[in-house]
């Protein structure tokens, strides 16, 4: 790899740590969404912070428009208290016009300046080595490396930091607040965080990617712990990992780095989604049909019992009667059914005729008697 | 005036002004049946994933024809709606982050196809780049003609299934146990919202289509509670501020259609949640404030009544306003005195203290020891 392609995929990692951190809350709170919402909407605040300072690098910069991402999430509350609109509208409604005011402030009063309503929403992750971070004459390496280092480095102080009340507020919030935590602070804080994240990363990745990266590595982490130091640790690698499967793509490609990363957070989603143990789609479809063959099992046993001692049990505890219009079973099954019960040791095999265990007998009369009860 | 004339000469405008239109009105319908069923982000979601659908059917067709473009949008929208759909109901993950994760996935794939093409189609590609933001002053007649068809398509289908859809939103275990098929009709009316999105993606792009499908809504909820006048006056709502931000964006110099368009319903949507009767933020206030005078007035009346009750003859024994004052706290006590006079319950003598009147007498035995 090329120096550039160093300071890029460098860049993208340290953005996927920032946004992961932040992301894991956003979605146990239920606030997914607001990370679309405030990414769109501090595009105003960019646009004013930069007639104010003239410099898209200026710190100033960041921390100006990150308060209109606040500002975003106060409308929204103040919006929804009114009790006439739900939370969700309230939302589909803030963002879009912030976002519009940003475009219209941009193409009537920035045309000459090196502000691109494209660059702001696809990102430029190509031409970020370009921006260099120079101190005295010395160049330092690419200016995003610094800054979302520093993003990342904030983010995981406030997040070890105020751990443990992040956690309560975030589980709890009427615990939180009883106990003197205000909650209403950590979640405004929370905000700022996320604002803060997004402006550092809306000119190297785009507004989108902030959004890929702030949930979907925490959603895919989600699915494999229920721990939550663990589910920041899993959601900050799963971030970084899509950054470099993204990155790799985008390269071997030659296509639009942000949207390469964005896929690659849904590639990582996906196989985890599919694959996680417990959780995902192919342990949950093996459950059921465990599940389901435990059931046919069982009723095998029931059905022996039922038949037990009465005049037609030389006929009913034949195998070969199972698949019979009786039980309605097919051949392929029964043999599936009943290889299962031989091995739990619900039932012995006597020649054609199968006979319940003392297991088997009192697993089937537990669930007659758990069913009557 | 000058620039209604223009709408009918001149063709640009028109065909914009007309597209706008148009795309407000059906979101602006399909739009009340999204807010009321809590659906609001969804437009967001499947108006960004759109985009692989418009980039893949031009790669595989190689045409621009709008009804190609809309019909992928269309395909990769409800892929995206059954994908979250699928999330949701097999893991733990909840809507909101199902939303954001298939909304920034399935959008990072539409940049990656946009990218390719345009490498490889060069300048061909410049008609797909107008559906992030939307470019309303390159809708022509041929785009039109796709708008309205579409358009006239959802719009029938809402009318023919008018009585189900409303049955779907407001009571859907009561509309199950009717035996409608409710996932169907979910499925029929998310499709519908999927297509009103796809007819505006040009015209506002994928960024800002979530609000044409909010705004009128919500606006329009503030002057009704009748579903068909929410649906009617949303969709009016909608068509009006797709006509007005055509008409000024057209005025202004490098003021674009779609965010003015979005700037204009969201002005609509603000003044009716204030000023709207019986719903609105102002008429709420108003409400609360007489309220809270009455209360007065009758708290005036009943300490009135209770002095007078010490009295062998009530309605002659007067008594000193301080006396009031001393009785309860808070201010207005002359105001609610004065009240009290005009609707003939009180009286005041020439030295300025007050008595109750017969009818007064009633009224504040009724407050105090309940209605007999």
């Amino acid at each position: 790899m090329s120096a550039p392609q160093v300071e890029i995929l460098l860049i993208a990692m340290l953005t996927a740590a920032a946004c992961s951190l932040v992301g894991v809350f956003l979605m146990l709170r239920r606030m997914a969404m607001i990370s679309d919402a405030i990414s769109h909407a501090i595009l105003p605040g960019i646009v004013i912070a930069f007639f104010l300072t003239g410099n898209l690098a200026s710190p100033l910069l960041v921390i100006g428009a990150a308060l209109t991402g606040v500002l975003t999430v106060a409308l929204v509350e103040l919006l929804t208290r009114t009790r006439r609109m739900k939370e969700d509208a309230a939302m589909g409604l803030v963002f879009p016009a912030l976002f519009s005011l940003g475009i219209v402030l941009i193409t009537r009063y920035a045309g000459n300046v090196h502000l691109d309503v494209d660059a702001v929403l696809l990102g430029e992750l190509a031409f970020a080595p370009f921006d260099r971070f120079i101190v005295g004459g010395t160049d330092l390496g690419a200016r995003h490396i610094w800054l979302m280092g520093g993003i990342t480095l904030v983010n995981l102080a406030a997040v070890t930091i105020f751990f443990k009340e992040l956690k309560l507020a975030t589980f709890d919030a009427g615990l939180a607040a009883s106990l003197g935590l205000a909650p209403l602070l950590i979640h405004y804080g929370l905000m700022t965080l996320v604002s803060v994240t997004a402006v550092g990363a809306f000119d190297a990745v785009g507004l989108i990617l902030v959004v890929a990266l702030m949930v979907g590595p925490a959603a895919a982490a989600y699915l494999l712990t229920d721990r939550l130091a663990v589910l920041l640790a899993l959601a900050v690698a799963f971030g970084m990992l899509s950054a470099a499967l993204g990155f790799g793509m985008a390269v071997w490609l030659d296509a639009s780095i942000a949207g390469c990363i964005a896929v690659g957070v849904g590639f990582v989603f996906l196989v985890v989604f599919l694959a996680a143990p417990g959780r995902g789609l192919l342990a949950e479809l093996g459950r059921r049909s465990r599940q389901r063959l435990e059931f046919a099992e069982l009723m095998l046993a029931i059905h022996l019992l039922q038949h037990e001692g009465e005049p037609d049990e030389e006929r009913e505890s034949r195998v070969d009667h199972l698949h019979g219009k009786h039980v309605g079973w097919t051949p392929e099954f029964t043999e599936r059914i009943v290889s299962g019960a031989l091995h739990r040791n619900l039932v012995e095999r006597v020649g054609e005729r199968l006979l319940l265990t003392e297991h088997g007998r009192l697993a089937a009369g537990r669930a007659l008697s758990g069913a009557e009860s | 005036m000058n620039l209604i004339g223009e709408l009918f000469t001149d063709y640009t405008l028109r065909t914009v002004a007309l597209g706008s239109a148009g795309l407000g009105l059906v979101a602006g319908a399909l739009g009340a049946f999204a807010v009321l069923r809590r659906q609001s982000l969804l437009g967001d979601a499947v108006s960004h994933a759109a985009l692989p659908g418009i980039v893949l059917a031009f790669m595989l067709t190689g045409s621009r024809t709008p009804l190609v473009l809309v019909l992928g949008a269309a395909l990769a929208g409800w892929a995206a709606s059954l994908s979250m759909m699928l999330i949701v109901r097999t893991t733990r993950i909840k809507s909101d982050t199902a939303f954001g994760l298939v909304l920034s996935t399935f959008f990072g794939l539409g940049l990656v196809l946009l990218s390719l093409v345009q490498r490889s189609a060069g300048a061909g590609q410049a008609g797909l780049d107008r559906f992030l933001f939307g470019q309303a002053a390159t809708l022509v007649g041929d785009d039109l003609l796709t708008m309205s068809a579409l358009g006239l398509l959802v719009l029938s289908a809402l009318g023919l299934m008018w009585k189900e859809f409303k049955l779907l939103s407001f009571d859907p275990a009561y509309a199950g146990s009717l035996g409608l098929p409710i996932r169907a009709l979910d499925i029929a009316l998310t499709t519908l919202l999927v297509i009103a999105i796809v007819i505006g993606l040009q015209t506002v792009g994928v960024v800002l289509m979530s609000a044409m499908i909010v705004a009128p809504a919500s606006a329009a909820r503030q002057w009704t509670d009748r579903l068909g006048h929410l649906v009617l006056l949303s969709g009016l709502f909608g068509a009006a501020s797709g006509l007005a931000g055509a008409m000024i964006s057209s005025r202004v110099e490098h003021l674009p259609t779609g965010p003015t368009i979005i700037l204009v319903i969201t002005a609509i949507t603000l003044l009716s949640l204030l000023v709207a009767p019986r719903r609105g933020v102002l008429a709420e206030a108003l409400r609360k404030r007489r309220q809270r005078r009455q209360v007065r007035v009758d708290g005036i009346l009943a300490d009135l009544y209770r002095l007078a009750a010490q009295h062998a003859d009530p309605t002659e024994a007067p008594h000193e306003v301080d006396a009031l004052r001393a009785m309860s706290e808070g201010a207005g006590v002359r105001a609610a005195l004065a009240k009290l006079a005009e609707g003939g319950l009180a009286a005041a003598d020439a030295e300025g203290r007050w008595r109750l009147t017969a009818a007064g007498l009633a009224r504040g035995r009724e407050i105090v020891e309940g209605p007999s």
